[in-house]
């Protein structure tokens, strides 16, 4: 079946079987790898994209329930990585595989719209669908803080109470005393 | 300042001498170093011998406008190292970062030689060999400038890609000196002491090793481009999904491939079957390729298949138990070390404690689902595809197919996660032998989740059945255990089994260790620290029951335990011995337990850990303990402290991770170290909270991910707690950190839920336990 849907901004229409998933109109028909096929049952949230702005799992969506659809993937967060979160993501090196991390991304920009100032706990009810394998987790915590950061400054909020994070990999340890210092504890 | 990796043979430092230069046509200087090294692990891996001639593996390329292009042979799996072996080479070199470009090599033996990622070997391997060809190159652009210029060498020095002469205020960039640099090249090559004469930097001058260098693909895969072996595409591509018979030892008998061939987009449909079964490799299965892989995955499913499963349908995982239980109570297969008289010192111990631990069976689970392109054309192959093993995967194709060696053409795409499991090229056998049947056509082989979850070469389970007596002043005097794993009855499994010089062995003066195997059909093989991610968790909480007997602190027992510790006489040097983790037949050349085993440098990490966590200076409410673990692997050394909560339901919390590590005396890529290391303690905890694959009638009952006893549990945000990494410097040689940082975390929860509600659970995951209390 034709199904006409907004694709980050464009008017795109598809030609396939009712019950084809997003994540596969994207991948194969569309050529948009970004997003990423991790479990096909929503568990892993690795094809994790926006509809309407909120994070939903592309493998559950059929392409029969998109018609007129907002559809946003990690290819059309930014045109050059330079959405708050990407920046972030790259500041704090985020990724170790990498394979989840368009799906995080398109978590946690949903999230910092909506909070820029979110908690470790608000982070973890927004972040808890999506796996890393690697278990990045404690720089993902400290990336989504940072991008609620950059999003505050760039919108010229006052940054009330926030405080400057730590950096990630400092002071590995003392190389006159051959005893380390203390290290980033990023989730606190 | 030189530094000896490890005992090496006259043979290996003379071919280490090769370090070749020549011009580019058009313009620029090419390096190619040879690391011996490397080469010796590819052997390792591959079974083969190495080759007498020069193989060079190291390839640097400096252009006129002044990049640096360096070719990184070995995958990419998340371990950081197509960024970290670079910053070594540029390091040396004196280039700024950003002139650094970095490109994947394919799989070619002739050039690079081994191409691998495990072990952790990366780090110990290539320390020396990328800075001395950084340091060469460095030495051949001087050597040009000071002709350039008629000035002494010894007057110039080099910074940000550019040779100095301070005394006259001149300067020449790199990219200007390398057409005149590569005229110098010795017409033979370097002699081991013109090599070793060439300066490397003193550690205090180093400008990028040492310092937080973002990964070198970070920005593509933050903006979701195209990297991984999924994500391959090419012009009139099929799309393959291959059906396997659930039970390892399964032959397809009959398929409804007519009605198959039918469905929508559907292109071809065949049986694939070797004939023999093929473990490790190519199994019976029923392959479809349509326009689109959700076509071709959407036919699978009406596909009705007969199978003959073959004589593993009778096994399960109570059978394994029940067999390993019946192997404890008999005579071990063998003794692999014995120390002392155990029998009379167990006699005669004050306080004698007997318990049996299991460890089960996991899967690996690497995120990006198995898969891999294959075009066959004209007799000849060519494969796109994530592996941590190129050379195993192309031995396979070339063994079970009949295509020549050279006729196989294999690109190295970046992993979704490895963890052991793409040491096994399965996947790639399956898309070459599917592409073999449709010439000319490329395809692109996509596994389910389901598939990998239910064709994993499993985590292989374990069995320790420990007898421990302690004196009257709490020291260990008697050290048992009868050791079960996989096995033919004569030999371990694949990942199977356990080291003779484990820790506490040389530690505890009658010490005994038994082994016995129990038969499997499955498919085994090294998961990230292979054998250590489950002797850690059984030794070091047996230790603790140990201690607890003795009425002992854990870490003071630990401590008493570490001082107590004699070398063995040093084993006779084989010249042919690889260095580094072999995943073969058995634990991995750098496991625990290896001769240089330094209690010294365990005793530095576990003291630190202690200090760091406040060990012993916390009151802790009840249901919140701490918990302690040490391991040695992969040259590494971790002592952790985990700090876990039991709610009175029995439900478990992490607090926090201590984590103490020694790699050496230096960190090479402090941002990625940190988080490959915290990554890595939190897989540790997520293997042991609640990671297990059963087997009923011969097939793996889970399926895919999920929470229930049918689905395989992968660690989420919630359960993530702040891990603090330490790193303690010392004068050694730096090793690797892709995995000695697992198992520790591991046994150190174990510990910890003991200490938070008194429980000792015996039986892994802790999930299968009942830990209410109160």
């Amino acid at each position: 079946m034709a199904v006409t849907f907004k694709l980050n901004g464009k008017t795109t229409t598809v030609d396939v079987a009712a019950d084809t998933p997003l994540l596969w109109v994207l991948r194969d028909t569309l050529d948009y790898k970004g997003t990423k096929f991790g479990c096909g049952v929503g568990q892993c949230g690795a094809c994790t994209v926006h509809r309407g702005g909120v994070p939903v799992r592309s493998c559950q969506l059929k392409i029969s329930t998109l018609a007129g659809a907002d559809i946003k993937t990690i290819e059309g967060l930014s045109p050059d990585g330079s959405h708050a979160v990407q920046k972030a993501w790259e500041e704090l090196d985020v990724p170790q595989c990498g394979y989840c991390q368009a799906g995080q991304i398109m978590s946690a920009s949903a999230l910092i719209e909506k909070n820029s100032n979110p908690t470790d706990a608000d982070i973890d009810a927004a972040m808890n669908g999506n796996i890393c394998r690697c278990a990045t987790y404690i720089r993902i915590r400290a990336a989504i803080k940072r991008a609620g950061e950059i999003k505050r400054a760039a919108g010229a909020v006052p940054a009330s109470g926030a405080k400057p994070l730590s950096n990630p990999g400092d002071g590995a340890f003392d190389g006159t005393a051959g005893r380390p210092r203390s290290l980033f504890d990023a989730a606190r | 300042m030189t530094t000896s990796i490890r005992p090496t043979s006259k043979k290996i430092l003379d071919r280490r001498s090769f370090l070749h230069v020549s011009a580019i046509a058009g313009g620029g200087l090419l390096i190619a170093a040879y690391a011996p090294e490397l080469e010796a692990k590819a052997a390792l891996l591959t079974g083969r011998t190495r080759r007498a001639d020069y193989v060079p593996n190291v390839f640097i390329k400096i252009t006129p406008d002044g990049l640096v292009t360096i070719t990184s042979k070995n995958p990419e799996i998340g371990q950081g190292v197509k960024t970290h072996l670079p910053m070594i080479v540029a390091d040396e070199l004196d280039v700024d970062w950003k002139d650094v470009r970095i490109v994947q090599g394919d799989h070619n033996t002739a050039l690079y030689g081994g191409q691998g990622a495990g072990g952790s070997t990366a780090t110990p391997q290539n320390w020396t060999p990328m800075r001395q060809a950084g340091a060469y190159g460095r030495s051949l652009l001087v050597a040009a400038a000071a002709q350039t210029w008629s000035v002494p060498e010894a007057e110039l020095t080099t910074e940000h890609g550019t040779v100095f002469h301070r005394a006259s205020n001149r300067s020449l960039k790199y990219g200007q000196l390398v057409d005149k640099a590569a005229t110098l090249v010795p017409a033979t090559p370097l002699t081991p002491q013109q090599l070793a004469a060439i300066p490397l930097k003193d550690p205090k001058d180093y400008r990028i090793i040492g310092t937080k260098v973002p990964g070198y693909d970070t920005h593509k895969v933050v903006t979701g481009q195209p990297l991984y072996g999924i994500d391959f595409t090419m012009p009139g591509m099929l799309c393959a999904v291959f059906e396997k018979c659930a039970v390892f030892s399964g032959k397809v008998k009959s398929a409804n491939l007519d009605d198959i061939k039918k469905e929508p987009g559907v292109r071809h449909v065949f049986i694939i079957d070797q004939g023999a079964p093929a473990r490790d490799g190519l199994m019976s299965g029923v392959a479809i390729l349509a326009d689109s892989w959700w076509q071709a995955n959407s036919a699978r499913k009406k596909l009705k298949v007969e199978w003959d499963e073959g004589p593993m349908a009778t096994q399960s995982s109570a059978g394994y138990m029940a067999k390993a239980a019946e192997l404890a109570k008999q005579p071990p297969v063998r003794n692999l070390r014995k120390d002392g008289d155990f029998e009379a010192a167990y006699a005669g111990a004050a306080k004698k404690v007997e318990a049996s631990y299991y460890i089960p069976l996991i899967s690996h689970a690497p995120l990006e689902p198995q898969n891999t392109t294959a075009l066959f054309k004209d007799g000849k192959l060519e494969l796109w595809s994530a592996t941590q093993q190129p050379s195993g995967g192309r031995s396979l194709v070339v063994n079970t197919l009949g295509i020549k060696t050279e006729d196989i053409t294999l690109h190295i795409m970046r992993s979704g996660g490895g963890f052991g499991r793409r040491l096994t090229n399965d996947y790639m056998v399956e898309a070459a032998a599917i592409a073999k049947q449709v010439p000319g056509t490329p395809v692109k082989l996509l596994w389910t989740r389901e598939d990998d979850i239910q064709h994993d070469f499993y985590r292989p389970a374990q069995w320790h059945n420990f007898s421990g007596g302690v004196d009257a002043a709490g020291k260990v005097v008697a050290w048992r255990n009868h050791y079960v794993g996989f096995g033919d009855g004569t030999n371990f499994a694949n990942s199977s089994g356990i080291g003779a010089t484990e820790f506490p062995a040389r530690c505890v003066r009658n010490y005994s260790l038994d082994v016995s195997m129990v038969p499997t059909g499955l498919q085994l093989g090294a998961l990230r620290a292979p054998g250590s991610n489950g002797i850690a968790v059984a030794i070091q909480c047996f230790i603790d029951e140990l201690a607890g007997a003795a009425g002992k602190d854990p870490v003071e027992f630990r401590r008493d335990l570490l001082s107590q510790w004699q070398a063995d006489p040093p084993p006779p040097v084989d010249p042919n011995a690889a260095a580094g983790g072999g995943r073969g037949g058995g634990r991995g050349g750098a496991g625990g337990g290896q001769p240089q085993f330094d209690a010294g440098r365990m005793r530095g990490v576990l003291d630190l850990a202690a200090e760091k966590s406040g060990w012993g200076k916390t009151t802790l409410p009840k249901g919140t303990g701490m918990g302690v673990a040490f391991h040695y692997s992969h040259l590494g050394y971790f002592a952790e402290v985990v700090q876990a909560t039991v709610s009175k339901a029995g439900a478990i919390k992490v607090d926090k991770v201590w984590c103490a590590g020694d790699v050496g005396s230096q960190i090479i890529n402090t941002l990625h170290a940190e988080n490959q290391t915290q990554g890595g303690v939190l897989d540790g905890l997520a293997e042991v909270l609640s990671q297990e694959i059963t087997i009923e009638k011969g097939k793996v009952v889970q399926t895919n991910f999920g929470a229930t006893d049918t689905t395989f549990s992968l660690m989420r945000i919630r359960q993530a707690c702040p891990v603090e990494v330490h790193f303690l410097k010392t004068n050694n040689p730096p090793s690797g950190l892709g995995e000695p940082m697992l198992p520790p975390a591991a046994a150190a929860l174990v510990n910890a839920v003991y200490a938070a509600t008194g429980k000792r659970v015996r039986q892994m995951p802790l999930s299968k336990t009942d830990l209410k209390w109160g």
